[in-house]
């Protein structure tokens, strides 16, 4: 459950940019390959911004697909897994371009 | 109060810095609804990968080569650390640190070497961070180390996204655990340089294919490098403390 302590992050991250104003919501970027469940950070999300300038805010989370390039042929291609390989070349040595986001875009603030 | 975290004493797990340095505020000026919103842009993980950067600089000015252990609880990551410091601690200076929700039982063990020891327990937390091992290290004097030891908390996904500041990354994987791991925890075993096959002594005993395996932790991590090792009855070490030793500055 490391998704309790990212989210103590993300409460952090918008309380110190809020300036002091109620935040109304949170829009979060998570890769599909980030080891982060998104339904764990709406679980921790009420917790850790409960008493905090975010309790009550609406949480956004918008999924990034993963994308791969293969380093022998460079060829990009949509990413289900860390293990997929080129569907071009068949090799195993795939740079990972994105999907491992782990972010807070924006937030709305009263 | 700590100057590079910014947490006070009393309340090392839950510091309350803001990390100002990475956030870039964008505040529209359109009247109505743009004038709320906020753009902040910032990676989650900003304030935990500042800090390793941290940790990491001080590792490399002290010349102390650091490994962030890590595998499911009761892959022998305690008994690869005991074996591994009886053999090379009288010509290698080690410290380490361990992780774990409860009990210092590992530290307890450790101590038993003579090395010099650091239990860290993160209560309910699942993994080590960057924070946490800042303040570990405090205890060592990092200059007169070559290798520091972190035995990170048993548990193949929590710890995978919190760099601590250290050189490598290596994962542990007993044969009783079953081949297939590397797939199933993936993240794990891309982020890692360096794979420990233990408990190789039992393979007589169990159905456990070592090619696949292999097979399969080079699909998610074509450069991994992997040792075959028993920490019981010491196979294999050999091919690790070359490895293990030839990070540090004496070679």
């Amino acid at each position: 459950m490391h998704e309790l302590s990212l989210t103590q992050g993300v409460v952090d991250i918008c309380e110190s940019s809020a300036g002091g104003r109620r935040v109304t919501a949170v829009v979060l970027q998570i890769g599909e390959l980030s080891s982060v469940v998104p339904e764990a950070v709406e679980f921790c999300f009420e917790a850790c911004a409960k008493g905090t300038l975010l309790e009550g805010a609406r949480l956004i989370i918008e999924r990034i697909p993963a994308r791969g390039r293969c380093s022998d042929c460079s060829a990009e291609f949509p990413l289900r897994s860390y293990f997929n390989n080129c569907p071009s070349c068949g090799g195993h040595r795939i740079t990972i371009i994105s999907g491992e986001e782990l972010r807070v875009k924006e937030m709305e603030v009263d | 109060m700590c100057t590079t975290c910014g947490c006070s004493p009393e309340n090392h797990q839950h510091d309350h810095d803001h990390d100002h340095d990475h956030h870039h505020h964008s505040h529209s000026h359109d009247p109505g609804e743009a004038a709320r919103k906020i753009s902040i842009e910032t990676d989650i993980l900003a304030k935990n990968n500042r800090l390793a950067r941290v940790n990491r600089n001080l590792f490399f000015r002290s010349g102390v080569f650091v490994l962030n252990l890590v595998s499911s609880p009761g892959s022998g990551k305690t008994t690869i650390l005991e074996r591994t410091l009886r053999d090379l601690s009288r010509d290698y200076r080690f410290a380490v640190i361990e992780g774990d929700q409860q009990t210092d039982n590992d530290a307890v063990r450790i101590a038993a070497t003579g090395v010099p020891v650091r239990q860290v327990n993160t209560g309910a937390g699942c993994h080590l961070d960057a924070h946490m091992v800042g303040h570990a290290v405090e205890a060592f004097d990092l200059d007169a180390l070559d290798i520091l030891l972190i035995e990170n908390v048993g548990n193949l996904v929590c710890p995978a996204p919190f760099d601590l500041g250290e050189n490598h990354k290596v994962v542990v994987l007993s044969v009783t655990e079953g081949e297939d791991k590397p797939l199933k925890y993936p993240a794990m075993f891309h982020n890692a340089d360096v794979m420990l096959l233990n408990k190789i002594d039992l393979l007589p005993h169990i159905e456990f294919d070592v090619e696949k395996c292999k097979e399969m932790a080079r699909k998610i991590n074509p450069d991994i490098l992997i040792f075959d090792i028993s920490s019981r009855t010491g196979e294999g070490m050999d091919a690790w403390y070359k490895w293990l030793v030839s990070g540090t500055r004496k070679g």
